[in-house]
């Protein structure tokens, strides 16, 4: 009993953590004005949402949003910015703009529109969860699952990236016949 | 389940939607535009991956990483246009790219 409450007590420690700069990442990445440190703070976002994923006991998912986002997707973002050139802007700086505000009331809408959508459907029934096994979530499970109830999704995600991969490489070279 | 039950990740994942969302709105680098794309689709997948340990079912991991695998297209195109708008020369602003012709 005292195990428990002491895993319970680290468990929430993590998450105080992990939740507030998975958060202020992200507002970061929205408020910086150089596209290059947005880059490196979404890499944060993504490590924090990682440590999420695995209190959630998705090992696997964990494992492939650090691969997948912090070892692929970001390199190809630093790449790009690297190559473009750093932009700097400025959205936050001086007075208030109208647009500065009425994003600010969209976004703040959005948020409070999806709480309150959850409170309402599904409020009462998201005290206590299922209990899971020691097999939830880790590789094995998740590649058994993929290849017998969801095979569909599979092949169709597969096809899907092999479509991007052909259409990256399209607006490539069309751009570098014409100029 | 030890620690915060799943409706405190669920509020995490809808403050990650609005922020992605906010920067989508108000910023006009489309690079940024993209970044904060991936903001609002993690902040899906954590919902998606929040609820799938609330259930006990995995169809919502199956499901954050199909759009992992859609994140990363959409990556591969957005940039792809990136670097064909700045060949072409055009100001990497989309307030400026509406009209969708060089």
């Amino acid at each position: 009993m005292i195990l428990a409450s002491a895993g319970n007590i680290v468990v929430w420690i993590v998450w105080v953590g992990a939740g507030f700069a998975c958060l202020a990442s992200g507002i970061a990445v929205v408020s910086f004005s150089n596209p290059f440190y947005s880059a490196l703070s979404l890499i944060g976002n993504l490590g924090s949402l990682a440590v999420l994923y695995l209190l959630l006991s998705a090992e696997f998912v964990a494992a492939a949003q650090v691969l997948v986002y912090a070892g692929a997707v970001m390199v190809m973002f630093l790449f790009v910015i690297a190559y473009v050139g750093p932009r700097v802007e400025t959205p936050w700086a001086g007075a208030p703009s109208w647009q500065a505000v009425g994003a600010v009331l969209a976004a703040g809408s959005i948020f409070l529109e999806i709480i309150v959508a959850v409170a309402l459907k599904a409020g009462g029934r998201l005290s206590h969860s299922d209990h899971v096994n020691a097999t939830f979530g880790t590789p094995g499970w998740i590649g058994r699952l993929f290849l017998t109830d969801h095979l569909l999704a599979f092949e169709i995600t597969s096809i899907v990236l092999l479509i991007a991969a052909v259409g990256g490489v399209i607006l490539g070279a069309h751009t570098r016949r014409a100029g | 389940m030890l620690g915060p039950g799943v409706a405190w990740y669920l509020g995490v994942a809808a403050f990650l939607f609005g922020t992605g969302a906010l920067g989508v709105i108000v910023r006009r680098n489309p690079i940024i535009v993209l970044l904060s794309l991936e903001i609002m689709l993690n902040g899906g997948n954590l919902a998606l991956i929040a609820v799938a340990r609330h259930a006990g079912n995995g169809a919502g991991q199956i499901f954050a990483l199909a759009v992992m695998a859609v994140a990363a297209s959409e990556v591969c195109v957005g940039l792809g246009l990136v670097v064909a708008i700045n060949r072409k020369r055009l100001d990497l602003d989309i307030d400026k790219l509406s009209e969708l012709r060089g």
